[in-house]
């Protein structure tokens, strides 16, 4: 089923060159080349520190980068006098703290982009964004705070945010590392039905199992570069490098695998 | 536990309002006895307390105290957009918007630094003086322009606490959907701010309310000024005491209210619903 989604779209969606990134005198991100296809879902894994969530946090521009370039779909959002804003609207990222905002319903939480950035008028915005909370299962929620949601609520509703925008690409950062174990399934059966669909992802991961079930490769990062990728299957039992075996041997060793 | 106090006050409840009923009548009678016996208390008595000039001058200072209102609601409404106005100027990020920085934080230091008698002094007599064409020259103008540049200052830096308790990642929310900065300001940061900050700001009006006074210093007559006609006309100090009785009227309910805003809020965090 990978093989064929990623047969599907042969077009460039995302390519990271040498990307370097420090705070500081710390060295987060020493060189990253990488590469999407449209449709594709990469999984990025390694230990915490390895520069996962900074790398997508440069991709979306919310980082400034130091050195290197970042080209979606054929444009380089990094060259000077870019317009970031309009570049943000493309690519959707979901954050680990869902960081819903805590003053408006979840209506509003999906609603306020579309309206504002894509000046959609409120009935418009509001019959799609409901369409978008029913399919996932929320449509009761939307008038509620995200302080009465459950945590796998309050992602799923954060996920829906981002998609009201209609991204080209959608970022993950560890969307599940905040969440109760009995709540990590509902959001990941989400990100299952949207890579079904062809939505172009790259997320950063300590779910194994479901990097191995949804992605299409498998990066590993270590100390700021991409040490080694390839297929979930060949990444997850069989890597080249050392490094790579020890890291799967903690995760399996932590029962995560 | 049976009988444990709800106050908190430790052993029973009964026993305790007990202890701080019984407390509280010595502490007081002890001061009322030390003010009363007193040498001097008959003629702080006559001077201070006179029953007969207290109904005399009620009528005719109370109605000055509308103009206090005035002042006080005329400005409060534009140092809470002053302030504000202040607060974002301070709080936008990056070295192009440096000189606005610069320019907010230099006013809020200069009128943080003034006493506020000096700047309704020097505006209510000194613009006025200038008889710069168009320029108004009521004083009751420009009293409230000198409480707005005054409250404005303190107010601003009220909020701007607000802000910066707003978490940076609410902000890189917003941002990654495409808003602009000034989008995520006025849309994200700056409602969950003022939020936050409504019981101080409230405290802020208190003090705003006791300075309307000030206002007489420049000839207007409102309570205080017309509790010192008052004065002058009894050679007795009572009407002071009808000033100080209606600003306690007004001003400790407004405490009150403060303190109970202050209690919700942190019972809110304490249940996490407000991060």
């Amino acid at each position: 089923m990978s093989g064929d989604r990623a047969a599907l779209g042969q077009a460039e969606a995302l390519r990271v060159e040498g990307l370097w990134k420090s705070f500081g005198s710390l060295q987060v991100l020493r060189g990253v080349d990488l590469t999407l296809a449209e449709h594709e879902v990469v999984a990025m894994i390694g230990a915490s520190g390895s520069g996962k969530s900074t790398l997508l946090r440069c991709i979306n521009l919310l980082e400034e980068i130091d050195a290197g370039r970042v080209v979606i779909e054929g444009e380089e959002i990094t060259a000077r006098g870019v317009d970031v804003d309009r570049i943000r609207r493309r690519i959707g990222i979901v954050f680990q703290a869902f960081n819903l905002f805590p003053h408006m319903s979840v209506l509003a939480n999906v609603t306020l982009a579309p309206r504002q950035v894509l000046r959609l008028g409120r009935a418009e915005a509001e019959a799609s964004a409901v369409a978008l909370l029913e399919r996932f299962g929320l449509a009761d929620k939307k008038d509620e705070f995200p302080d009465r949601l459950s945590g796998g609520q309050q992602q799923r509703a954060a996920i829906v945010r981002a998609l009201a925008m209609k991204p080209d690409i959608l970022l993950l950062d560890e969307i599940t590392s905040a969440l109760d174990p009995e709540l990590v399934a509902e959001v990941l059966d989400l990100i299952r039905e949207l890579a079904g669909e062809g939505m172009t992802m790259l997320l950063a991961t300590h779910e194994m199992g479901f990097a191995r079930d949804v992605a299409d490769r498998i990066c590993f990062l270590d100390q700021g570069v991409i040490l080694e990728q390839g297929p979930p299957e060949v990444i997850l039992s069989s890597p080249s490098e050392p490094r790579t075996r020890q890291f799967l041997d903690r995760i399996i060793r932590a029962g995560r695998l | 536990m049976p009988g444990r106090s709800r106050l908190g006050l430790g052993g029973s409840g009964t026993q305790a309002i007990v202890i701080a009923a019984v407390s509280t009548v010595v502490v007081f009678g002890v001061l009322g006895y030390i003010v009363v016996t007193s040498p001097g208390w008959a003629s702080v008595q006559r001077s201070f307390f006179n029953e007969r000039i207290f109904w005399e001058s009620l009528p005719r200072i109370v109605p000055g105290f509308w103009v206090n209102i005035q002042l006080f609601l005329i400005a409060e409404v534009l140092i809470l957009g002053v302030g504000l106005f202040l607060a974002v100027m301070r709080s936008l990020p990056g070295p192009v918007f440096f000189p606005v920085r610069l320019l907010a934080t230099a006013y809020v230091d200069l009128f943080r630094a003034l006493p506020g008698v000096l700047i309704i002094f020097m505006l209510g007599f000194g613009a006025p003086a200038l008889q710069i064409p168009g320029v108004p020259s009521d004083r009751f103008f420009w009293a409230v322009v000198a409480l707005t540049l005054l409250y404005s200052a303190y107010v601003s830096e009220v909020y701007r606490a607000g802000i910066e308790s707003v978490h940076p990642s609410q902000d890189m929310a917003a941002r990654s959907l495409g808003l602009s900065r000034w989008k995520s300001l006025r849309f994200v940061v700056v409602p969950q701010a003022v939020r936050r900050v409504i019981p101080p700001l409230l405290n802020d009006f208190i003090g705003l309310q006791k300075d309307t006074v000030l206002i007489s210093f420049i000839g207007v007559v409102e309570i205080f000024r017309a509790s010192q006609i008052r004065q002058a006309a009894t050679f007795n100090f009572t009407p002071y005491l009808i000033t100080a009785l209606v600003f306690l009227m007004v001003t400790i309910p407004l405490a009150r209210l403060v303190d109970r805003l202050v209690a919700r809020e942190a019972r809110r965090r304490a249940a996490g619903g407000l991060r």
